[in-house]
């Protein structure tokens, strides 16, 4: 990655070079009890009603709810080692075609995406997930246990942002030391980019075969809590 | 030559990586690399022959993804086709002096099946029968199947293999690096069930280097009873000046395949970054070494889709719980389909600490094969215990068989014939660990030595089958002693002379033998211990008895099968202070001090002690409360003056923004729980269930798989009292009008999450105004508004499930 945007920067890529997908694992990171409930429905105006906005544990509120704390925190044990942290990336020197689109080694043509890399020469394109051992435990409790199941289903949003996160800060800072820019990551299915371009994206990565992310009938992925995005580096 | 038989005393060398020779060749990123068969058959010969040269016994013939949902038939047949010659002619053209085989290459479909996808498990057995009744017909040596993530889908392949063609076949799984597969999977579980439907070798590829994968070959090699094989990738790759590297070379590669050769590994070639030199390398190690000879490792294994359960070593509980005999609650649950009752009575058996359930659906009304099927898949979908299938229907059981996740455990044949005859080929065609009831055309016999002979009969005629002793269990069959007070003795006399003369495995439904007698635990503990003591191997029995666990625990500390007594003291541990002697059931146990606070959440006026454990979400207070109120009250009292106005607390905090789902759905279950209580009080009287209010049909629409929001509506409308329909997930348009027509309901909710499913909720919606123009239809989910719900023709759109049964309420009102 650091010698891809070294290389960037100084303009030294054709966009010839054949695209390799890079897989890494991740160790686990710290849970932010906040962003799990807030995933789980509760109002980010609550949750950061003293904090002002920062994503930190220590202002979250809702704990005054002793029930839903002890509740919390069962979903915590019992989610305990369920996850795994599987990241692919592959790094692309962007192109544009005649009406300033950019071209990509997926097929697209977004309004939004081409604003979101406007001035970008290159990108990174990445799929994540956290496994499917959450998938089973919700499947597990969303019937049985439904505020559980809820909790749960927090839990896994906040564990594939939280590694994706992970992620993009390394990029973030990568650039930073070279001078470059990253912009905010971009996911099919925001704005008009849709999600039909996910087979071609996660095929490019080898994402089935390293990741174990497959798709549906109507482009959803399994297991469910995995990200694609797409960071564009100007 | 049969790879088979030559495979008795050689090793196999397979061969090495072909999608990164491809790309080198010039293959296009997303290019299918099926189809260079056809365009560029000179270079996928030059591979292949190379991969001969270097010394494989078998070159997979480049089928990986040949399967009908990436080609029409005619190509799949003709890419296939083409594939084969060009293997054909790579053999031909080599000069390697070593025996030749082509193997069909059967990859993952690239589809997960459900619960977690939603492909249908019958749908991929249909789609690789295709491939491998062509590759059959082009002539395989064997199939070989590999990179396979998920066990549901190898069962799925190893099925269609199995069914159209007599060839060899060898199973490879792809693990991750915690020795796992994706879907959870452990090598031993893998092992059960390969080796019940009869792969010919078994073992792993791809993901990981050879020393990575070292544990997932000992575990392998440790319970597999068929030759172990390997293909690992050439370490892991990165990117090096825009080539992808492996950090793994032919050297030590060789060696560390050399190494898992000396302990047992029988095959072995390489995945992803390996080329033929890393082959050369190991065929020349393998030269050097003389293969470990496969033994049987006679282990008593049963299998859910992550780990299996053995039986032998330590006592195994198999709770009895989900079987409607004597059960009122529970029939009412069968004749209504409540299978989240089932579910629920599963996942609290597995909380008590059985290690395998019991499933027994079969009520005269029901369609058991259909329900066993059913239940069979919902609880694998939320409970990773293997399951036994019970029943005595024969379809029932092989429906049950076919659709299980693993290696199940079959209850049961017996020394009949006819019985014989019909449970054991289809133990032999999918796997099976079978529960042998010592009883026969004579009946059951009173002593233990003629149930002995019964044993040594159906041991006999097992085997003509294939079925080994290892895949038997015994039930010499506890009679009541109220009856005849030798029953005991006799079958106590049975469990030893089986386990120790023959050497078979025991298990015992325990209770039968106090009925009959007052404080039954007290025997069935007592009998349970005595039959432990000779050796029985599992009991069927209730695991909510304190005395059941009890000796349970004990017996296990005091032979030795439990280090350091942990188990055991962390039962004891949470035993409650005081267990009433004689007590039936441990969830009745715990008391319901804390209840009584009256101080609603933000100094509201004071509520009753039920209506404080709902609206603060204590589920077992809530129960155990309703189950006081119920010894004075009626039940449907208690519904109306205590659980509705619960809710109606927490409906609308929630609708204030006092409290947020979260909490809404822990009252939810607490209500449920109060309800799940009174209901079964009710099952008692003659009615059954008393009235309920209008039904409701409701349905995530067809296309879309998301169904949690559609739960939560449907959880809080049933503690409303609503007669809800839930049709599920993905649910076509034609299915919802015609439940609608069939119960002629008044009110349908259907649940959209993506854009893209809209459409088939406005063709929905469409069909329910030309054939049941009645209903009232409210739409909701993550992509509705008004103006979408207005556009598409709903009557309401419910922003979430309170504005529902609001709605609801109204709909009502007006019939």
């Amino acid at each position: 990655m650091k010698e891809f945007i070294e290389k960037l920067r100084t303009g030294s890529l054709t966009g010839d070079e054949r695209i390799i997908p890079i897989y890494c694992e991740y160790d686990e990171p710290d849970i932010n009890r906040s962003e799990v409930l807030r995933y789980a429905g509760f109002p980010a105006s609550v949750l950061r009603a003293k904090g002002k906005g920062k994503k930190d544990d220590s202002f979250c509120e809702v704990p005054t709810d002793e029930e839903l704390a002890k509740r919390l925190d069962e979903v915590i044990g019992l989610a305990k080692g369920q996850f795994i942290y599987r990241l692919s990336y592959a790094c692309a020197v962007l192109g544009r075609d005649d009406e300033g689109y950019p071209v990509l080694p997926f097929k697209q043509h977004s309004d939004d995406l081409k604003k979101n890399l406007e001035n970008c020469r290159g990108v990174i394109i990445l799929a994540a997930t956290v496994g499917a051992g959450i998938d089973r435990l919700i499947r597990r409790y969303e019937r049985t246990g439904p505020a559980t199941g809820l909790l749960l289903q927090g839990m896994g949003a906040e564990r594939v942002e939280t590694l994706v996160d992970a992620f993009n800060d390394e990029v973030n800072r990568t650039c930073d030391a070279m001078g470059m820019k990253a912009h905010p990551r971009y996911s099919p299915g925001y704005g008009d980019l849709p999600i039909t371009v996910q087979p071609d994206l996660l095929k490019l990565l080898e994402a089935e075969k390293r990741l174990g992310i497959t798709l549906n009938a109507s482009y959803m992925m399994s297991p469910s809590k995995s990200v694609t995005a797409v960071i564009g580096i100007s | 030559m049969n790879i088979l038989d030559y495979m008795r005393d050689n090793f196999i060398i397979l061969d090495g990586g072909m999608g990164t020779l491809l790309q080198d060749a010039g293959l296009k990123p997303g290019e299918l690399p099926e189809r260079w068969n056809v365009t560029h058959p000179e270079e996928i010969i030059r591979i292949q022959k190379s991969y001969f040269d270097a010394g494989s016994n078998v070159v997979l013939a480049n089928t990986f993804g040949a399967n009908c949902l990436k080609f029409d038939d005619e190509e799949l047949t003709q890419l296939i086709n083409a594939a084969f010659d060009n293997a054909r002619r790579a053999k031909a053209e080599s000069t390697g002096k070593q025996e030749k085989f082509v193997a069909l290459d059967i990859g993952p479909l690239g589809r997960l099946l459900k619960p977690y996808g939603d492909y249908e498990f019958e749908d991929a057995v249909s789609a690789y029968a295709k491939t491998v009744r062509i590759g059959a017909a082009a002539g395989a040596d064997l199939v070989f199947i590999e990179t396979m993530n998920d066990s549901y889908d190898t069962k799925a392949a190893l099925l269609a293999v199995k069914e159209n063609c007599d060839l060899p076949v060898f199973v490879s799984n792809a693990y991750g690096s915690d020795g796992k597969l994706m879907t959870g999977a452990s090598p031993a579980a893998m092992v059960a069930m390969l080796e019940g439907m009869h792969a010919d070798a078994i073992g792993a590829n791809c993901s990981l280097g050879p020393d990575q994968l070292i544990g997932v070959m000992e575990e392998y090699l440790e319970y597999a009873s068929v030759p172990v094989l390997i293909k690992p990738n050439a370490g892991l790759p990165r990117d090096e000046g825009g080539k992808t590297v492996y950090d793994v070379y032919p050297p030590e590669f060789s060696e560390a395949i050399k190494k898992l050769m000396e302990k047992g590994v029988r095959i072995a070639g390489g995945c992803c970054g390996t080329t033929p030199d890393y082959i050369k390398a190991v065929a020349e190690k393998a030269a050097t070494l003389k293969p470990v000879p496969v033994t049987d490792k006679n282990r008593s294994l049963i299998s859910s889709y992550t780990h299996v359960v053995e039986f032998g070593p330590s006592p195994i509980l198999i709770g009895e719980r989900i079987n409607p005999t004597g059960k009122k609650r529970f029939q009412q649950a069968l004749r209504e389909s409540d299978i989240d009752y089932i579910l629920g009575e599963g996942l609290k058996q597995a909380d008590a600490g059985v290690q395998v359930l019991d499933v027994n659906v079969g009520l005269p009304e029901i369609d058991e094969p259909a329900m066993i099927e059913r239940v069979a898949k919902e609880l694998q979908a939320v409970t990773d215990l293997p399951l036994q299938l019970d029943t005595s229907d024969p379809v029932a059981m092989e429906r049950g068989l076919r659709c299980y996740n693993g290696k199940a455990m079959v209850n049961s044949v017996n020394g009949k014939e006819e019985v014989m005859e019909a449970v054991f080929p289809l133990v032999a065609k999918y796997g099976g660990f079978v529960v042998a009831l010592t009883l026969d055309e004579g009946g059951i016999p009173e002593s233990a030595k003629e149930r002995v002979r019964i044993a040594e009969k159906i041991i006999k005629k097992a085997s003509e089958y294939g079925i080994s002793k290892k895949n038997l269990i015994f039930d010499p069959l506890a009679m009541t002693i109220s009856a005849d007070t030798k029953a005991a003795l006799a079958t106590i006399e049975a469990v030893h002379e089986i386990r120790h003369g023959l050497g078979v495995n025991t298990s015992l439904g325990v209770s039968n033998v106090s009925f009959g007698l007052p404080s039954r635990n007290i025997i069935t503990s007592t009998f349970f211990a005595l039959t432990l003591e000779q050796g029985l191997s599992a009991a069927i029995m209730n695991p909510y008895s304190y005395e059941m666990m009890n000796v349970y625990h004990a017996f296990k500390a005091l032979h030795d099968l439990d280090a350091n007594c942990t188990e055991y003291i962390e039962y004891a541990q949470n035993l409650p202070a005081q267990v009433p002697a004689g007590s039936q059931s441990a969830g009745a146990a715990s008391g319901t001090q804390g209840a009584g606070s009256t101080q609603g959440p933000g100094g509201k006026p004071a509520v009753s002690p039920l209506q404080n454990a709902i609206i603060r979400g204590l589920k077992e207070q809530a129960g155990n409360i309703t189950r006081e109120l119920l010894k004075e009250n009626a039940p449907l009292d208690i519904v109306q003056q205590e659980v509705i106005p619960a809710l109606d607390i927490v409906g609308k905090d929630f609708e204030e923004k006092k409290v947020y789902l979260p909490q809404l759905l822990m009252a939810a279950e607490a209500s449920k729980e109060a309800f799940e209580e009174i209901k079964k009080e009710m099952a008692k009287s003659a009615d059954g269930g008393g009235p309920k209010r209008c039904s409701f049909v409701i349905a995530t629409v067809h296309g879309d798989i998301h169904d949690i929001g559609k739960n939560i509506v449907k959880l809080i409308l049933e503690n409303y009292g609503f007669d809800v329909h839930d049709l599920g997930k993905d649910v076509p348009e034609q299915t919802v009008v015609d439940k609608v027509v069939e119960l002629h309901a008044p009110i349908v909710g259907l649940s959209a999450l993506m854009t893209t499913t809209v459409p088939a909720m406005e063709e929905t919606i469409r069909l329910l105004r030309e054939q049941a123009p009645w209903a009232k239809v409210t739409v909701g989910g993550a992509v509705m508004t008004q103006e979408y719900a207005d556009r598409i023709g709903a009557d309401k759109y419910c922003r979430d499930a309170m504005e529902t049964v609001r709605y609801a309420e109204e709909v009502e009102k007006s019939l």
